[in-house]
């Protein structure tokens, strides 16, 4: 570099390594500090810890209640994801494979669902459902799971084929094979982590959500964010630290198999 | 294919033909692939919002409860007297009765109740009185005026002809702190009642205060990881990564923990001497802030370093090498290159917070919620519904213009992540 290092370039540089190292301890400090008090053998969510013991552990994991919610919160997750993965495939499929008029309206509209507060929508669901008995019931919180969904599975089924070469397509073609072959022989297998990983992220998105659950579900459709919810507001106990770490230790793997994902796929890319 | 190609120059004319409806096949066959997910949105997504918008507008729980007297209301000639005549008494006589039998008269009371005080009891006292009575008396006029003086009112009646529906604007109006008066005219509101615009201008600032605190924290953050070298850069990324797929609930559990009375932060306060005392940093607009702003940091930190990995090195040296000091060139040639970050970014993180509802309903005081909470409150605990779209109509229409501007500037589904 020809410019010479001024003091305030220095300055300015500390300045934003501090920053920049002080906001990753903004982002990552809180759910850290949350995971030893789980263990914590006291009833008061502070340190220091008075002794280590699994009790809240024990506490969350044979309580009925906390159960039946991972248990609904698994239901409704992975039916929503299943049913927004193939929706958002498909689409994705056709936004890439032609240049149809309205294209960009339509993909922006389909990203509607990520962006509209989701108060409005709950609400709208609270009085749509109603009449077709919807409301309180599993299926009505996996179509609105599923309709939340849907824009992360096009988003990364996009990215994902915004890298695939359409060669390949032209070559399946060439050589004889239908279209619906060279589909599931060609394409999927290589766009099959993006794909995925798309699934994982609308699984996750269901997995958080809590304002719909909270209009439309009933007492039946409690799912884990539901009951974390309630015990922040009423009495925050050391078992929903235990709840969140166990919803944490989910997100990390989550996030593993998203990460495992996507650059399996952009090796995929690179070879192709 | 082949065979036309060999056919020679007298088939072009076909062949193009062909080759335009292939194409046109094409573009059919792609929107298809489409339609299933563009017909999901629009039952399960668009249908329950535009009903739930709707009702900001229609209003017809007093046309149904009170089908008489919403026909005499809206055919007498109110030039004449604000307080109408024995017709429209005699409709509203018999109307009050009938939904006092069928017990339906709570409806139009609450109704009522939303525009002048005492709607309720004005109905409901009215409508018990005259159940009783043996016959008709001869002037319902002077029988109603006589059992609640109310009736006797103009703005009693004003009140009634804004809500003869079917259609209404009195709850977008009262959105925005504004009602229409005796003639029709919009004036605003009484100081005491104005209390929307308020909560809207919280809103924006608590939104805008997030976004801005993205931004900076936000901002050395994609700096630092773009400029090293592409393992590192995902290996710091996880640090991002972890909150951004950490459940907001978890999120929230945390912050409360961390930042109550004898939480980690007022532990780390007193210890190094900075506070005598807890300070309060939950349950009040700091909380709020503190916990939204680390939930839409990430929604900040990807856009900018999407944009910012994409800037190459050689212009700032350039800059540089021209002789321009540090600072300028930054500013003139780096910030400009790395803008569509920056406006994608923080309109993004500005469009998220703007609709807030579960952070502040747990971390926030009274005076901390946000447009979504009255949203929520007046559907489940008020079932003020009409109120409760209006209210959703302005937030939806913030979000919809923010959004058109956002999408323009990212370019479609592209560039989001």
């Amino acid at each position: 570099m020809s410019g010479a290092v001024t003091g305030t370039e220095k300055a300015w540089r500390v300045v934003l390594y501090v920053v920049a190292i002080g906001g990753f301890f903004f982002l990552v400090a809180p759910i850290l500090a949350i995971v030893p008090l789980s263990f914590n053998d006291g009833q008061f969510l502070t340190y220091p810890l008075r002794g280590i013991s699994l009790r809240w552990y024990e506490d969350f994991f044979f309580s009925g209640t906390w159960m039946s919610s991972i248990r609904n919160s698994l239901i409704i997750g992975v039916v929503a994801a299943t049913i927004a993965t193939f929706l958002g495939t498909l689409a994705a499929a056709g936004l890439w494979l032609a240049d149809f008029p309205g294209k960009r309206f339509i993909s922006a509209f389909l990203l509607a669902p990520m962006i509209v507060p989701m108060v409005i929508y709950a609400v709208g669901l609270y009085f749509y459902f109603a009449p077709f008995d919807l409301t309180a019931t599993f299926t009505g919180l996996i179509l609105a799971h599923a309709v939340l969904g849907t824009p992360f599975v096009v988003i990364t089924v996009t990215a994902t084929l915004s890298g695939f070469d359409r060669t390949l397509i032209r070559a399946g073609l060439s050589l004889g094979a239908s279209p619906i072959r060279v589909a599931r022989s060609v394409v999927f297998p290589l766009i099959a982590p993006g794909v995925i990983f798309g699934g994982l992220f609308a699984f996750s998105v269901s997995l958080e959500e809590v304002i719909t659950v909270l209009f439309i579900g009933g007492p039946n459709q409690r799912t884990l964010p539901r009951e974390m919810f309630s015990g922040i507001r009423e009495n925050i106990s050391p078992t929903i630290a235990a709840a969140a770490t166990i919803m944490i230790v989910l997100a990390v793997l989550l996030l593993l198999s998203a990460e495992f994902l996507r650059r399996r796929s952009s090796r995929l890319q690179a070879k192709g | 294919m082949a065979e036309t190609m060999l056919a020679g120059p007298r088939q072009t004319r076909s062949l193009k033909r062909d080759l335009a409806r292939a194409e046109r096949k094409r573009k059919r066959n792609a929107f298809l692939l489409v339609l299933p997910l563009i017909v999901f949105v629009l039952i399960f997504f668009v249908a329950p919002i535009a009903g739930m918008l709707e009702r900001s507008v229609v209003d017809t729980d007093l046309m149904e409860t009170w089908p008489k007297t919403a026909e005499a209301v809206r055919t007498y000639d109110w030039e004449k007297d604000a307080v109408p005549d024995e017709a429209v008494f005699s409709a509203l006589a018999q109307d009050l009765i009938r939904s006092y039998d069928d017990r339906t008269a709570a409806a139009v009371a609450r109704r009522l109740n939303y525009d002048i005080s005492g709607g309720r009891s004005l109905v409901m006292g009215t409508a018990r009185k005259i159940a009783r009575l043996d016959q008709p008396p001869a002037s319902w006029r002077d029988t109603l005026i006589e059992t609640e003086p109310d009736w006797g009112r103009a703005e009693t009646w004003a009140a009634v002809r804004r809500a003869a529906g079917p259609l209404t604007d009195f709850f977008l109006l009262q959105t925005i702190d504004h009602q229409r008066d005796i003639d029709g005219s919009i004036v605003p509101v009484p100081t005491e009642r104005a209390v929307y615009l308020q909560i809207y201008a919280r809103t924006f600032a608590i939104a805008l205060t997030v976004t801005l605190l993205c931004l900076m924290i936000g901002f050395p953050i994609a700096f630092l990881l773009a400029g090293l070298r592409e393992n590192l850069a995902n290996l710091l990324m996880i640090l991002v990564l972890l909150p951004f797929w950490t459940p907001l609930l978890v999120r929230t559990a945390a912050w409360v923990v961390v930042l109550q009375e004898h939480g980690l932060v007022n532990q780390m306060l007193q210890f190094l001497h900075l506070t005598n005392g807890p300070i309060r940093l939950v349950y009040n607009r700091s909380g709020v802030i503190i916990s939204m702003t680390h939930v839409l940091l990430p929604f900040m930190i990807l856009p900018l370093y999407a944009v910012m990995r994409t800037v190459p090195k050689d212009y700032m040296r350039a800059a540089h090498s021209l002789g321009a000091p540090p600072f300028t060139a930054f500013r003139r040639v780096y910030i400009p290159q790395v803008m569509p970050g920056i406006a994608a970014g923080s309109i993004l993180v500005f469009i998220i917070a703007l609709g807030y509802y579960i952070t502040p309903a747990l971390v926030g005081g009274a005076a901390d919620q946000m447009i979504s909470y009255y949203i929520a409150f007046y559907t489940t605990d008020t079932v003020n519904w009409g109120l409760a779209a209006a209210l959703g109509t302005g937030l939806f229409a913030a979000t919809l213009i923010l959004y058109a501007i956002y999408s323009r500037l990212v370019g479609g589904v592209r560039g989001v992540m």
